[in-house]
């Protein structure tokens, strides 16, 4: 059954780039430009240009950091567009990431060339193993172009298929969670194994070059900092527009009432197969851009705890607000280091206490509670 | 492909045929045949649920143009035959026709729904958290493929049918306010106003006036005395005195299947509707 002979729906002919244009308002643009301004202008100054023992220098941690955080950002506001527009809750967000940060790693890998322990075109951890040459899967790894189509190809190829057959088997609800729980938890067995072709559980460390730059200098830590930042504004605009949009409303009414939505002649297969894909998308460049700047990854990015922190961001920042991600993937993180730092034992006590009180206390999290109050000044001063 | 052979004339039927007038006729799918007007053709369908027969060879036939009433105790399966009808649930056997050609049992629940059939539910569907404007948006007749909903944008004329929709179902001044916090007769209202806004050929009514008021219930009996004609309904009620009003051809179910049909006033005097239904 095709629908064609519509004469009511009008399409608006603007460029998209004009439409995306559109759809930010006065105050989106000012934060925008203010942001654009601190990621581009301001830090890169104050880590470059500030001699080390000033106190306005920023250190090679705080770098390091801000870059982490603004990669999980991105995946914060992709798993608020599953979760918070379209309310599939997904626990298996770890795995694009992950599958985001292997393929870029892979690249990472080819570019130690000879440096490695055993001076070898190989990986060290493929010499360890006896291997006498790649395997087919690691052909043309060695090019930068082809590592940035794998990874915005194969993890998006995955949670595509994946989600065919999860929607279309119109599973729902809480058994849609635990499947991506389950096929997270698969995937990390999978890349335990030193046969698996991907270093086992160490997995990728030790980089050395990105594009024959060293890894570790000021100038390309400032950079993958500002294409993090560059990346989770584009998000940002993008996610923006996608929910001012009707695609958007539709999401939200199959939150609401998918049954309805069908009944209205809608398909929700195609809208939750699209979200879902495009958040995968935007988790599989979250984990590229994240790899670099930790100089590691490994399979414990696919645990369950990964995933589950994912959610507790969006929680605490906000579901179902643009902004609230970013917020609660920068709250609980700067928790985090400081946890990490101080007393280590009792983070995941802090994390679970975190996620109960919000649940019952906050469940539009901190975006909420903002709201709330400014709605409680406003009607005393009216 | 759907419109040609389900265009409806005007002037066709105020519901009331003999009862049978139309079974016995062989439905050849594939071929267009508007000699008896019929809208939609349930044949022999069957539901069991567990065992537990919900419809029991079921055969029913609407009108184009017809409003017709369906009334049954509890459990009698009315919604069970409107799953049918719109895809929910699938027969176990038997095949329901809408217009001449196209079987309903083949088709996804999206695909009937753009083939022209709206459905109200039994307790109100609609989108709390998206405003009652927003509601009738989505619900408007229009592509609704993705890439069109990521592209599409309201024009004066599709502004124009919302306001008018939402002066008919009284909600001109809540436009902008959540779905989620009307009245629970006013969500009755803006579902069917959503119907009316995916212009259906034929609209199924369950239990449309169950928690409204006596004067909303008027009013909504008048709307569909209106749409009659233009549209095919087929409403699910208790209400007698509803029903007595909008006055067409009513069908009694029990235990799956039909047991009468005819006017209202012929059905309160037979014995076997009293006894199962009326009665009580
Ligand atoms: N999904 C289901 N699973 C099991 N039994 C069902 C289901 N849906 C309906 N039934 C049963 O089928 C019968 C008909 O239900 P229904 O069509 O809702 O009746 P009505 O709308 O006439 O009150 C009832 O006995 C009900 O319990
Ligand atoms: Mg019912």
């Amino acid at each position: 059954m095709e629908v064609c002979d519509v004469k009511t729906t009008t399409f608006s002919r603007t460029p998209f780039v004009f439409r995306i244009a559109q759809s930010l308002d006065r105050r989106a643009w000012i934060a925008l430009v203010v942001a654009a301004l601190v990621a581009f202008v301001l830090i890169p100054l104050l880590h470059l240009a500030i001699p080390a023992d000033s106190i306005f220098h920023l250190s090679d941690y705080f770098i390091t950091l801000g870059g982490k955080i603004l990669c999980y950002a991105i995946v914060a506001v992709a798993l608020d567009l599953i979760w918070g527009f379209a309310g599939i809750l997904s626990l298996g967000h770890g795995l694009f990431f992950a599958l985001g940060g292997y393929a870029f790693g892979m690249y990472l890998m080819r570019q130690i060339g000879r440096d490695g322990s055993y001076q070898s075109d190989l990986p060290d951890f493929m010499v360890f193993l006896g291997w006498k040459e790649l395997p087919w899967y690691w052909y043309g790894s060695d090019s930068f172009l082809w590592s940035v189509l794998l990874v915005l190809v194969v993890p998006t190829l995955v949670a595509f298929v994946f989600g065919f057959f999860a929607f279309r088997s119109r599973i729902n609800g809480v058994y849609f969670t635990i499947i991506t729980q389950a096929l997270t938890f698969a995937a990390m067995l999978l890349f335990f194994r030193n046969e698996t072709g991907f270093g086992g559980n160490n997995g990728f460390t030790d980089f050395k070059r990105i594009l024959g730059f060293s890894i570790t200098s000021p100038e390309t830590r400032v950079v993958l900092f500002a294409l993090s930042a560059l990346a989770l504004m584009l998000t940002l605009v993008f996610v923006n527009y996608l929910m001012k949009s009707k695609f958007g409303r539709v999401l939200v009414a199959i939150r609401d009432a998918e049954s309805r939505v069908m009944f209205l002649g809608y398909n929700p297969l195609w809208y939750k197969l699209s979200v879902w894909t495009l958040s995968a998308m935007l988790c599989a460049i979250a984990g590229a851009l994240y790899v670099p700047q930790v100089g590691i990854i490994n399979p414990s990015e696919m645990s369950a705890a990964n995933s589950i922190e994912m959610a507790v961001w969006v929680a605490v920042g906000g579901r179902g607000t643009i902004i609230g991600p970013v917020i609660g993937a920068g709250i609980v993180n700067l928790a985090k280091s400081w946890f990490t730092m101080s007393f280590p034992q009792y983070w995941l006590f802090f994390l679970g206490t975190l996620f109960i009180v919000i649940t019952l206390f906050l469940p539009d999290g901190l975006v909420g509670l903002w709201n709330r109050l400014r709605r409680m000044r406003g009607g005393e001063s009216a | 492909m759907s419109d040609t052979q389900l265009t409806l004339d005007p002037e066709v039927g105020d519901g009331y045929g003999g009862p049978g007038e139309v079974f016995g006729h062989t439905l050849r799918p594939g071929e267009l045949d508007l000699s008896h007007k019929v809208i939609l053709y349930l044949e022999d369908i069957t539901v069991s649920f567990d065992g537990f027969k919900a419809l029991n060879k079921l055969s029913l036939t609407i009108d184009a143009g017809e409003l017709r009433c369906i009334i049954g105790p509890n459990g009698a399966g009315k919604t069970t035959m409107m799953d049918v009808i719109t895809g929910k649930t699938r027969p176990d056997s038997g095949r329901v026709f809408f217009g001449q050609t196209l079987d309903l049992t083949q088709m996804t629940e999206p695909e009937i729904a753009n083939a022209g059939i709206g459905r109200k539910f039994q307790t109100p569907t609609i989108f709390d958290r998206l405003s009652v404007f927003e509601n009738l948006e989505l619900a408007m007749k229009a592509d609704k493929r993705v890439r069109s909903t990521l592209r599409a944008r309201i024009d004066s004329e599709q502004q124009d049918r919302i306001a008018e929709t939402l002066d008919l179902i009284r909600l001109g001044d809540q436009a902008h306010r959540l779905a989620g916090l009307l009245s629970h007769g006013q969500k009755q209202w803006l579902e069917i106003g959503m119907l009316l806004m995916q212009e259906p050929k034929l609209l199924l009514l369950d239990e449309p006036v169950a928690g409204m008021t006596d004067d909303e219930t008027e009013r909504t009996a008048e709307l569909f005395l209106s749409l009659a004609g233009r549209h095919s309904l087929v409403v699910v009620e208790h209400d007698m005195a509803f029903i007595r009003q909008l006055g067409g051809k009513v069908t009694v179910l029990h235990e799956g299947s039909v047991l009468a049909e005819g006017s209202l006033d012929m059905l309160q005097n037979d014995p076997r509707v009293i006894e199962v239904y009326l009665g009580r």
